[in-house]
């Protein structure tokens, strides 16, 4: 969820309010709002045996479990290492000009008197010289210096759209269009998918995230894969081991009553379940080097879900923390980039650990970047911002340029221009990594140009 | 998601909802075509009637109920008089009130709490019913506003005529959109409403009661419906427009004539295989187990004389010894939800019982399509692990906080600590093999041997983690 911290709402807040003040419920959102990819899409919770996982089920609404766990398997049996594309979002506008800076540009050192990365600081930047990675992105400075990080420091789209949730929808959709109703994706899927595989395009978190909206095929959330767990408050170790063993007890007495007998039985096979799914509940301990925290936490978890062989195709997830820092920038900017950075760096050794990173590739993107000129304790909205291509096929160069700060070379709004479309880097994605045209994927997908990030 | 970290205050005890009971004779007796319980009516058989006619007993009900008798607990039920009284705090979604036509999730949450809090239960269960029976999901309607006033259409029917309620359910809003009534026009039939109006609302597939040609001619009788949508509004002003109607004869069930709208929906319960059917369906909702022929017969028999009114089937079949004494029945998770909020005398004060409820297999207003629940299935090794997670959210802020385990009693044998849990929930049915394996835990999670300082800890975890097991065992499942 990207907040606001001009006002502390989460988009989820601001859509219900929305909907509240629409005065019907839904659809109407407030004027200029877009509603979310795959808004109103069924949503079935379903436990599958052969994944063991908890999951949350989009779409398809016709199938039935048996179906879906009968899917899984065949995928799982079917296609056992098929390439992976992990699509990571830092919500709120992530500030390019601090992870990537320009330490000696006077010009930056001029709008950003306080915010400023100073020389000296952080790790240079391999490929130009004239940039300093933030002195908390080691973790991405890292894996550049290993040609595993390609890095596009001004990526985005002309005539940039300001609004949190309006940008993120167009990245989302893939398309700077408001009405756009299916993540770009989800089309992906819609066009090379699986029709009853929901774990094909698998959002790690709470709620689906709308990139992975698809309109024919079922896709899945998680929202962590040893969410099977039975918690109990106040109640611990010692006493919540028996207690455990005491509900599948209760679930094997003996009963000659035809309903009781039902609902033993089905909190027996519970019990049973539950022991099934060990591997991926206490028993799945995270490497050491991943940081604290959701985001280091699910990216470990896929590591485990690849190595485990569920079909996964597409990933979506987000990284912890709001990036849309208006004020105190300094210190958040710093925590929530030195967690990204790790966890993104610890997923890749993880990877090459389990001898998975030949067949991962992973792209970090925000919905934009933020004003050059700082406010006093921060940044406001901007416009290109940077992303990422993480991975062993990699091309590790960089795509694009700094796009310089001089008056001339900022747009109207002072902001950075992009020399790079977002739908330029999806089309070249989805040809070079996932192998399939762009066309009719990516709209105008002819038009977008191409830039190479796969070798 | 509750953050179980975050200091939050105790969710306050709330009054004790009671169920309104007019002064009847000592001797008082409901009419009833078939069989009557005739055996005790103890505490136990009151908390299962309860639980089948209601949402479980609160504090104290149980024992008040079985000191009424039968018929007269039936009757407390059944015939309430003027409209409800509710007891105890008013619902938010844990950061303010409810706008139900407006928010998310608000409007189950108001609903929930209505049947927690009401003195009339049995009313919002039949409305429950009624939801169920012609299940009209939010997911189509998509205003909610629609929703409820469909609701409160459930619940002014639900003791009265049934030949009303369908009359009622067919130009009602939230159905007309849900099943396409307003693109069923002359000339355009849409047959979505006029099929499921015979095979799920009165008739049932495969029985031989109608044909692909009464779909078909049933669905233009039906022609007419519409709705005016603004932007401000949605849609509303739902009517019938007889220039939309199909005005031609109609052939339905043998008999051809310039049906109506009307009309044809009387056909449907006048057809000499709805009695049967609707038996059968309103029985299954409390009793696992089918009616004997003749007692169906019976039924129907008094349901048709008795011009198609609900109420003496219902009191017929909450007296039917077939509940009292047959086999147990799996309570619905909303039903589970209310019963153990109405237990632990706590109020809605959090929006995450939506979420928890649909894991639990069932979102009050958005049934899985049309033919509602599956209330056969109720229970699987997702919904089992969601039924764990209401229990665990509902005991929150009731448990022995690790604050107080060091002021927890170090002497407490394993039987007073089972005691002590069952007195928690105020004492639910439990089976004998259920409290042997329960108080085979209560002695074994507390060692002989643990050491001094442990003991307190450990008998206060213990006390928890029987509350728990208690009201997530299989035997509070089922009533």
């Amino acid at each position: 969820m990207p907040t606001c911290s001009c006002n502390d709402w989460s988009r989820s807040r601001l859509l219900r309010s929305a909907a509240a003040q629409a005065g019907q419920g839904l659809p109407a959102i407030e004027a200029g709002m877009p509603i979310p990819a795959g808004t109103g899409l069924t949503r079935r919770s379903f436990v599958s045996r052969t994944a063991g996982l908890a999951l949350a089920v989009y779409g398809a609404a016709g199938l039935g479990p048996k179906a879906l766990e009968e899917g899984i398997a065949a995928a799982q049996a079917a296609e056992p290492s098929q390439r992976v594309l992990v699509s990571i979002y830092l919500s709120g506008g992530a500030d390019s000009l601090s992870i990537l800076a320009p330490t000696e540009d006077t010009r930056y050192q001029q709008l950003r008197p306080n915010l400023r990365v100073q020389p000296g600081q952080g790790t240079p930047f391999s490929e130009d010289p004239s940039l300093r990675w933030h002195p908390s992105a080691g973790g991405l400075a890292s894996l550049h210096n290993q040609g595993k990080l390609t890095v596009m420091p001004a990526v985005g789209y002309s005539d940039a759209n300001q609004s949190h949730f309006t940008s993120r929808h167009f990245w989302e959709v893939g398309d700077t269009n408001p009405g756009g109703r299916w993540g770009w994706l989800g089309r992906f899927l819609d066009r090379t998918g699986n029709a009853t595989n929901p774990l094909q395009g698998l959002t790690i978190g709470w709620d689906l995230n709308p990139t992975l909206a698809a309109q024919n095929v079922p896709v899945a959330t998680v929202s962590r894969p040893d969410d099977y767990e039975f918690v109990s408050p106040d109640v611990w170790n010692t006493v919540s081991e028996p207690m455990m063993d005491t509900f599948g007890e209760l679930g094997n007495l003996a009963t000659s009553d035809p309903g009781l007998a039902y609902a033993r039985g089905a909190v027996a096979a519970t019990g049973r379940l539950r022991d099934q799914l060990a591997p991926f509940q206490n028993g799945f301990t995270l490497p050491g080097d991943y940081p604290a925290g959701d985001f280091g936490r699910r990216l470990g978890a896929l590591a485990a879900m690849l190595s485990a062989g569920l079909p996964l195709r597409i990933v979506a997830v987000e990284a912890d923390g709001s990036y849309d820092t208006h004020s105190n920038q300094a210190a958040d900017l710093a925590e929530r980039l030195g967690n990204a950075s790790a966890a993104l760096l610890a997923f890749q050794s993880d990877l090459e650990r389990r001898g998975l990173s030949d067949r991962v590739l992973v792209h970090v993107w925000s919905e934009f970047g933020r004003r050059p000129a700082e406010n006093g304790s921060g940044t406001d909205h901007g416009a290109a911002g940077i992303g990422f291509v993480m991975g062993e096929h990699a091309t590790g160069q960089m795509v694009g340029e700094f796009p310089g700060l001089a008056s001339s070379q900022l747009d109207e709004d002072e902001n950075l221009r992009a020399n790079v479309d977002f739908r330029a880097v999806y089309s070249s994605l989805l040809e070079q990594w996932l192998a399939v045209g762009a066309d009719g994927i990516i709209p105008r997908a002819s038009t977008v140009g191409r830039v190479p990030l796969v070798a | 998601m509750t953050d179980f970290k975050k200091v939050v205050p105790r969710p306050p005890l709330q009054p004790v909802p009671l169920v309104q009971v007019p002064t009847r004779p000592t001797g008082f007796q409901l009419p009833s075509p078939v069989a009557t319980y005739k055996g005790a009516f103890g505490v136990r058989q009151a908390e299962r009637l309860l639980w089948r006619a209601g949402f479980g007993p609160s504090p104290g009900q149980a024992a008040a109920f079985a000191g009424m008798g039968l018929h007269r607990a039936v009757a407390a039920l059944t015939r309430p008089t003027g409209g409800p009284t509710f007891t105890g705090a008013a619902p938010t979604d844990g950061e303010g009130p409810l706008a139900p036509n407006d928010v998310w999730g608000h409007e189950m949450l108001w609903w929930l709490d209505r049947m927690m809090r009401t003195n009339q239960p049995l009313v919002e269960r039949m409305t429950l019913v009624w939801h169920d029976w012609f299940a009209t999901s939010l997911d189509g309607v998509s205003q909610a506003n629609l929703m409820l006033a469909q609701n409160d259409l459930f619940r002014r029917y639900a003791f009265g005529s049934f030949d009303g309620l369908i009359r009622d359910v067919t130009k009602d809003g939230a159905m007309i959109l849900w099943l396409n009534l307003s693109e069923n026009r002359s000339g355009r039939p849409n047959e979505n409403y006029a099929r499921e109006l015979m095979e799920l609302f009165t008739l049932g597939a495969d029985r031989g009661a109608y044909t692909e040609d009464d779909v078909r001619d049933l669905a233009r009788a039906l022609t007419g419906f519409r709705y005016t949508w603004s932007s401000t509004l949605g849609a509303h002003d739902f009517r019938f427009d007889p220039t939309r109607h199909d005005t031609n004869a109609k052939t339905i069930f043998g008999f051809t004539g310039n049906f109506g709208w009307e009309q044809a929906v009387a056909m449907c319960v006048r057809h000499r295989l709805h009695a049967s059917f609707f038996v059968d369906k309103l029985w299954g909702n409390f009793i696992p187990t089918p009616p004997s022929a003749a007692d169906r017969a019976a039924l129907e028999r008094a349901y048709v004389q008795g011009g198609f009114q609900v109420r003496p089937v219902l009191e017929a079949i909450l007296l039917h010894p077939q509940l009292h004494t047959g086999a147990r029945m799996v309570k619905p998770p909303v039903v589970f939800l209310a019963g153990m909020l109405r237990a632990l005398r706590r109020s809605v004060d959090t929006i995450d019982w939506v979420w928890l409820s649909e894991h639990a297999g069932q979102r009050l207003f958005m049934p899985p399509d049309v033919s509602g629940w599956d209330d056969e299935h109720w229970l699987d090794t997702g919904t089992v692990g969601g039924r764990w997670r209401l229990v665990q959210y509902g005991v929150w802020g009731r448990q022995i906080p690790a604050s107080a385990f060091a002021s927890y009693s170090a002497t407490e044998t394993p039987g007073e600590a089972l005691a002590a849990a069952r007195a928690f929930w105020n004492d639910p049915d439990l089976t004998p093999e259920t409290v042997s394996t329960l108080a085979a835990f209560a002695s074994r999670s507390v060692p002989a041997n643990a050491p001094f300082y442990e003991v307190r800890r450990l008998r206060a975890m213990r006390q928890n983690a029987l509350r728990h097991l208690i009201y997530s065992s299989p035997d509070l499942q089922v009533s």
